[in-house]
């Protein structure tokens, strides 16, 4: 591989983790003075800073490395010509982070299945020979610890909780599961750095224990998986959301804010 | 003693006059999320203070919705939290006789003692 | 004690700038109006969370985008101490939110107008913001406890608010021509209605004035307003802005800006629920309430369950 390239995938790496917590971000975000109660409310809005907060750092590091590269097309890049200015095909979240907000089962479940990867993946990411890289995910790391602590007990209380909570999770089990599997499939990218395919096992467990206290039942492994976010191919929702992200930076181009 | 406070203020719109509703239904109280008070301690070496109050269904989620509510500006490093019934006060109307008793007891305080210079460190 | 001996006693220790709490004997009159303002304080808050909260997915950059999230939940957190503080006084916050929804408790008028453009954002941080904060500050020294102690918490957290809207407009002041008329048109639009904030002229109103007998209010409507002019008068300048009143002038002999008449006409109309957002605004809490029942069903569900399993357990 030649230094080019790995530089690329470095970039692509970075960028796939920035675009992640950002799209995760901005949906949660659509809660703040909308949540089931107020205490909740705050509390959602929390962890959407935290993720904004962790894609900042991300873009910032892969903005770095784009302005030493001798030519690339992104250049100057900044965390905002980054998260502003890059279109769908262009970003490398998950599928699963675009999904609709739905109802808070759908957005509680999300956060679940995320945090709990994104859990697995920072405490491996912590040891990457990439400094940079692993000073991020040791300090995304506390923020993630509490996120699934907090969407855990979520999952539990809904599950085990009323007749109603518990045909509400099962529904968001049913939406969501098909976009899990695209966590562990490894695009070209993640090469050289943390093995996607080496979470799932230690995934699938914490995700069948949470499920058992909240009598839930896991779904089939033989359900079909959607992959392509990795590499830019996404669902419709992602425009949307991406013509409501950048709406202002499209429409002045160039401008302060 | 009749008192119409009909004064406008900010936050203060009065009922009469502003187009409200004439009246509302009454919830019931026991759907509602039990109260609890918070009491957190700012740092190491220091009491827990209480901080004010929230709602939340059990314990762990009363600690957390307080470390969200009442610690975004890292105001705290321990949290304890009791459900509100449970605290027990004592009665306004008695304090009089609860705490006014102590006002003459001058003697316990180090000031009522006149020593010579000469005495350090006491 | 006869009822008589206990108001002078009460009146009394509010001239001694003692403060009253929950547990304190209080006239029922007192504890319905600090219960309605405090009420309407915290329901403001929750509904002045909607329109800047239509501009968190727009946010022009990443920092922008993550303190306007702050700032809005912060005015989440507000509403919730002021729930608290009212809730010292015997009412459920259910109750107080079932009473905003079903229009029979008041908030701001403020939150019933539009937020249209980005500039919006600067013009309520420092408008709305600012206007907000000289009525807290005044009610940090308020005579009721716990509505004291909220408001001093509430004032801290409040101080980034008004420069963080401040900043947003400096920006645009400076940017491109299309900006500095964004800026300038938010100012156009908000600075009427800022002024409305501090309720109808001192002249207008027709009773004794127990609120300030009481010290449950400190300041009258017009000396707040006019500190609140002035301030902004001289504020806008650096901005290279203008306030859109033709009437504004510095008047050397008081010591004080004069400014034009407020159009009471539509204050009240917004007031009775005639202003461009009223409905939504009601409508996007009832929503986010209706749709949380379930929700806060299946948490009292699940923790009533889990106590009881704890007793089988324990015994």
């Amino acid at each position: 591989m030649s230094a080019h390239t790995s530089n690329q995938a470095l970039i692509d790496y970075t960028l796939h983790l920035a675009d992640s917590s950002l799209i995760m971000a901005q949906r949660s975000s659509e809660w703040c003075g909308h949540g089931p109660v107020l205490e909740q409310d705050i509390a959602i809005t929390n962890i959407s800073l935290d993720l904004l907060g962790q894609a900042r750092h991300f873009y910032q590091y892969a903005a770095g490395l784009i302005n030493q590269s001798a030519d690339h097309t992104l250049k100057p890049a900044t965390e905002d010509s980054l998260a502003y200015l890059r279109d769908e095909r262009a970003f490398k979240n998950l599928l699963l982070t675009e999904l609709p907000k739905g109802d808070w089962a759908q957005t509680i479940l999300k956060h679940f299945f995320f945090s709990v990867y994104q859990s697995l993946l920072y405490t491996r990411l912590q040891t990457v020979p990439d400094k940079d890289l692993a000073a991020i995910a040791a300090k995304s790391l506390k923020e993630v610890a509490y996120h699934v602590k907090w969407s855990s007990e979520w999952v539990i209380r809904l599950g085990d909780g009323t007749a109603e909570s518990h045909q509400r999770m099962l529904t968001a089990i049913e939406e969501l599961w098909p976009y899990t599997g695209e966590m562990f499939r490894a695009a070209d990218y993640e090469t050289g750095m943390v093995d996607p395919s080496t979470l799932h096992a230690g995934w699938l467990k914490e995700v069948q224990d949470v499920f058992a206290e909240a009598t839930l039942p896991m779904s089939s492994e033989s359900v079909y998986m959607h992959v392509g976010g990795k590499t830019g191919l996404h669902t419709e929702n992602l425009g949307y959301m991406l013509a409501e992200l950048q709406y202002l930076q499209r429409a002045y181009p160039g401008a302060e804010w | 003693m009749q008192i119409q406070v009909k004064k406008f203020y900010y936050g203060d719109i009065p009922d009469s006059g502003s187009g409200s509703a004439p009246s509302a239904k009454q919830v019931n109280p026991s759907e509602e999320w039990p109260l609890w008070e918070v009491f957190i301690r700012s740092k190491q070496g220091l009491d827990h203070k209480h901080a004010g109050s929230l709602h939340a269904a059990d314990a762990e989620m009363a600690i957390e919705n307080a470390r969200d509510v009442y610690t975004r500006r890292q105001e705290g490093i321990s949290i304890w939290v009791v459900e509100s019934k449970y605290i027990h006060a004592s009665k306004p109307e008695e304090s009089g006789m609860l705490y006014d008793p102590a006002e003459d007891k001058i003697y316990r305080h180090p000031t009522f003692y006149d020593l010579p210079d000469a005495v350090k460190h006491m | 004690m006869s009822v008589h001996e206990l108001e002078k006693l009460f009146q009394d220790k509010i001239d001694q700038e003692i403060k009253i709490e929950p547990r304190d004997w209080m006239p029922e009159a007192y504890r319905k109006t600090n219960l309605r303002q405090i009420s309407q304080h915290a329901h403001s808050e929750i509904v002045g969370m909607l329109p800047e909260g239509n501009w968190i997915g727009r946010a022009p950059s990443l920092k922008r985008k993550a303190i306007l999230l702050a700032k809005v939940q912060d005015e989440g957190g507000h509403g919730l101490y002021l729930y608290s503080a009212a809730e010292t006084l015997g009412f459920s916050r259910d109750q107080m939110i079932e009473d905003l929804h079903s229009g029979k408790a008041k908030y701001s008028s403020i939150f019933n107008y539009p937020s249209l453009t980005w500039a919006d954002m600067g013009a309520i941080g420092w408008l709305v913001d600012g206007a907000a904060i000289l009525n807290q500050v005044m009610l940090c020294r308020t005579s009721y406890g716990p509505y004291a102690r909220a408001m001093v918490r509430i004032c801290k957290e409040e101080s980034f608010h008004q420069r963080q809207g401040f900043e947003i407009l400096l920006v645009l002041s400076r940017g491109t021509e299309a900006q500095k008329a964004m800026c300038q048109d938010a100012i156009n639009r908000w600075w009427w209605p800022s002024l409305m904030m501090f309720g109808p002229k001192d002249s207008e109103s027709t009773n004794s004035d127990q609120s300030m007998k009481w010290k449950i209010k400190r300041k009258s409507n017009d000396e707040l307003r006019q500190q609140f002019v002035d301030m902004i008068a001289e504020q806008v300048k650096v901005l290279g802005m203008t306030l859109p009143d033709p009437d504004l002038v510095w008047n050397e002999s008081r010591k004080h800006y004069d400014f034009g008449e407020i159009n009471w006409e539509e204050f009240w109309n917004v007031v009775k629920g005639n202003g461009p957002c009223n409905k939504q605004r009601l409508e996007a809490r009832r929503k986010a309430h209706d749709n949380g029942a379930w929700v806060r069903e299946a948490a009292s569900a699940y923790a009533a369950k889990k106590a009881a399993r704890r007793k089988t357990v324990a015994a």
